[in-house]
């Protein structure tokens, strides 16, 4: 059999840069395989998707050396359209690539490009519709979908062209992660059916081994560093030098000195061979100390028995209720729409409370304007984009306090204090758009904290970001709240974030407040876990299935002693 | 807000028409309006147009709004002409009859006030039409009777995905707007105007930013499906003629011959009662 992607001796420079960003790849993917390639971003995975869609050469320009055949053709002759009719690609964002004005349009649109008389087009897209379960959605536009149906009208749209080849780049990265579990399960399920070749692009490694696949791929700049079944790679230590967050289980596993093999079958914790690494595991669990529960602080901000809906009897939230206190870093987390933004606008003053009184230092806010909530309580949106105004980095975070008319010394002074904080100082004099993204997500945070609020509320802080990205960013987050003392709330579906870096979370489902609790409690909580459209850490797991009485306890030590050993990484490297 | 002028799906034979039947109604229909000043095929046009609107089941809510902002410029353009010519209906019937003087050289007459009369009219032909032709023509098939008409199907399409990403776009506004105001700039009603003014830019900025990058997802994802791969497209949401619709273009044709026929008959395009 031939393979259906084909790259021999392969690197591809973009014009616009002087280091190539794919070198000497040399893959060959079989058809019907399923295939799944990680890498920290700019490791030019995504890249190497753009060249089997033909983004690449054909829309993105550059140098190419070495070959690529895909289904044995040159896609050089194919051409972007003739690719199309091979290669079906599901994009990152469900929402930009929803391009008709119903679900039904949306699939046909291939259809309609390649001339398709109408009737056939009905059928076509009925049969589609069908296979990924969007029928009675049809006449639906995209603003009444959620995440998830967005993506499996998606996927239904590039699979009417009876593609051979199915990409998906980062399916999981606007999905809470119920929905990305069953996004996963669906993909599986297409492939088995129709025997594509699957390709999946994603970073979160775990979640994306949820089903099986045949062969994983580790990209590392530019080039292939491994290409080996899961089980394979999860018993080496190149998911951890390359940047890939490997799955919680396994770091466990390694942390209790256990030597995985790939007779354990490692990629799924729930089938994993795990009896003769029982008591090693039980025997870590004893031996690393619990943390030490937090200490009591005064409220910073309370919410009694809020109540908010836009028509009387159809409440969007209802009875919520919650006490914030000084110092604590807090995740609200719940499915999308569940009511989080809105309990967030109720808390900045956009929207007024029907009923119920939200406190800030034990003091009604009702009759405080935006403006005066914003001095207190800074709100820290989900993309820099959506809030960077000002072409120069000094102006954008100098904003704030030039509104309020501070005088120009005072603002100099507080603006380079704040830009020291953010480690922002060496930029001060440079243009926005010069910054990653990483960095001008600082210039937004630091945009806010340059006004002395008591507490940051942050929106998808860790949204579409890799591992490094999140750990750079959540790390910065967790000094100013210790450094600075500053409350900490994030709205959130990043289970590891709320996990990781949060005291305690808030589960909002379905407008009710279902938990209040520690994140690993919350997280070993079946029942509270499927209410939320979360899912239950593959730690509880491990935990249970080596004969742990106390699941949430071992999750809790667990997040503990890595949140220690990162930090000793990060002393040693100065 | 984003209800207004849209279109609504509802079950009654005009919504039924094909998009390609409603736009040549709507083009004819307009075009008649235009040319003719004959008072009684302007009547004619207002009452059958009323009836049209009430059976296409358009409810006030949906167009009041713009109803209004086109009665004010009505208004304007019935003063504007009395102000800069307000002896155009002498010129125009050949007689003179004055009511009173009110200042200067303006004069109130009979002749003035039918040729505004008419003026008004005119408006309201075409506005029920207008309508009409928005709020019962999905724009999808709208894009497909534009094709059908022989525009290049860019236009179309250009019409329909803004449709589709307006609402987006106004969310994010929305989301932009709030996260400024928390900043402290004033966007209410309270600051003076020019502050307003300036500090629209403070979203503008953000929102050309965050609407780049969904025009690259979506021009990316178009590319990616084929779009521009022929010179032609077909469209899902066409809607195939039917005895209706044929029956409706036999009947504007028809109406736009005795229209232009009854109008220039005479050798003048206006009725005039004056005689």
């Amino acid at each position: 059999m031939k393979p259906i992607i084909d790259f021999k001796g392969f690197s591809f420079k973009y014009r616009a840069q002087a280091e190539p960003t794919l070198r000497d790849i040399n893959l060959q993917i079989m058809p019907g395989e399923k295939v799944l390639i990680v890498g920290p971003s700019g490791s030019g995975k995504s890249t190497l998707a753009h060249c089997i869609n033909g983004l690449v050469p054909f829309s993105f320009t550059g140098e190419i050396t070495g070959t690529l055949k895909i289904a044995d053709k040159n896609p050089a002759d194919l051409g972007l359209f003739g690719l199309s009719k091979i290669v079906g690609t599901v994009l990152q964002d469900t929402d930009g690539q929803f391009i008709g004005l119903t679900v039904a349009e949306d699939i046909a649109f291939a259809l309609e490009n390649d001339m398709i008389p109408q009737e056939e087009m009905f059928t076509k897209v009925d049969e589609v519709a069908e296979m990924v379960d969007v029928k009675r959605l049809l006449d639906h536009s995209p603003r009444e979908l959620s995440g998830g149906q967005k993506q499996r009208v998606s996927m239904a749209g590039v699979m009417v062209d009876d593609v051979d080849i199915l990409l998906f780049d980062e399916p999981l990265a606007n999905l809470d992660p119920a929905t990305g579990k069953r996004a996963i399960d669906m993909i599986d399920q297409i492939q088995k059916k129709k025997n594509t070749t699957v390709l999946i692009i994603e970073h979160r490694l775990e979640d994306a081994l949820y089903r099986d696949v045949d062969r994983v791929i580790v990209m590392g700049d530019g080039r292939i560093v491994s290409d080996c079944t899961p089980d394979e790679l999860l018993t080496t230590d190149i998911l951890q030098k390359e940047g890939i967050r490997e799955p919680l289980y396994i770091a466990a596993l390694k942390a209790a000195g256990c030597r995985i093999s790939p007779k354990d079958k490692p990629q799924h914790i729930e089938t994993m061979e795990l009896s003769h690494y029982k008591e090693a595991v039980s025997g870590w669990f004893e031996a690393t100390e619990p943390e030490p529960v937090r200490r009591e602080t005064d409220s910073a901000l309370k919410v009694e028995n809020l109540y908010f809906s836009y028509e009387e009897g159809k409440p969007i939230l209802e009875h919520i209720h919650f006490d914030i206190q000084k110092g604590e870093m807090v995740s609200i987390v719940g499915k999308n729409g569940a009511g989080k933004s809105t309990l967030s606008n109720l808390i900045c003053g956009f929207y007024k409370p029907v009923r119920g009184r939200i406190l800030l230092d034990g003091k009604d806010i009702a009759s405080l304007s935006i403006k005066e909530r914003g001095e207190h309580i800074g709100l820290v949106m989900q993309s820099p984009n959506q809030m960077i105004s000002k072409p120069m980095i000094f102006d954008e975070v100098a904003l704030g306090l030039r509104v309020r008319g501070v005088p120009e010394d005072e603002i100099k002074e507080r603006v380079f204090n704040t830009l020291k904080i953010c480690g922002l100082y060496p930029f001060r004099n440079w243009p926005v758009s010069a910054l990653s993204f990483g960095q001008k997500k600082r210039v937004s945070i630091a945009s806010i904290l340059v006004m002395n609020p008591e507490i940051l509320l942050l929106d998808e802080p860790t949204a579409g970001q890799d591992y490094r990205h999140y750990t750079e960013i959540m790390e910065f987050l967790k000094q100013i709240n210790e450094n600075m003392g500053i409350t900490i709330i994030m709205i959130t579906h990043d289970m590891h974030l709320m996990l990781e870096y949060t005291d305690r979370a808030i589960v909002i489902a379905d407008g009710h407040l279902i938990a209040d609790d520690t994140p690993a409690r919350i997280l070993t909580n079946e029942k509270i876990a499927d209410k939320a459209y979360l899912k239950k850490t593959s730690l509880y797991d491990l935990a249970v299935n080596c004969g742990i009485d106390n699941p949430s306890d071992f999750v809790e030590r667990f997040i503990a002693y890595e949140r220690k050993k990162r930090w000793k990484e990060e002393e040693s490297c100065g | 807000m984003a209800k207004i002028l849209s279109y609504e799906e509802k079950d009654t034979w005009i919504h039924r028409l094909s998009g390609v039947t409603k736009l040549i109604f709507f083009l004819m229909w307009c075009l008649v309006s235009m040319l003719t000043y004959d008072t009684r095929i302007l009547l004619f046009m207002v009452a059958f147009s009323l009836v049209v609107f009430k059976i296409s089941r358009t409810e006030w809510k949906q167009v009041s709004a713009v109803f209004k902002l086109i009665m004010l410029f009505l208004i304007l353009n019935v003063i504007a002409i009395f102000i800069f010519s307000p002896d155009q209906g002498t010129q125009v019937y050949g007689s003179r009859t004055v009511l009173f003087h009110i200042a200067g050289p303006y004069d109130l007459t009979r002749e003035q006030l039918f040729y505004e009369l008419n003026v008004v009219i005119k408006y309201f032909t075409v506005i029920p039409a207008v309508f009409m032709f928005l709020v019962t023509t999905n724009p999808s098939e709208f894009a497909a009777s534009m094709n059908k008409l022989g525009i290049n199907y860019n236009v179309g399409y250009a019409i329909s995905i803004a449709l589709r990403y307006i609402p987006d776009v106004q969310d994010e506004f929305t989301r932009i707007k709030h996260a400024q105001e928390a900043r402290g700039i004033e966007m209410s009603g309270k600051a003076p105007l020019f502050s307003r003014i300036k500090s629209t830019a403070s979203i503008i900025f953000p929102l050309i930013f965050s609407s780049m990058d969904r025009i690259d997802t979506v021009s990316n994802a178009m590319e990616l499906r084929g779009y521009g791969k022929h010179k032609k497209r077909t469209w899902y949401m066409e809607r195939k003629l039917k005895r209706n619709d044929y029956l409706t273009i036999a009947f504007t044709v028809a109406f736009t011959i005795v229209a232009l026929t009854i109008t220039f008959a005479d050798g003048s395009r206006f009725y005039n009662p004056f005689l």
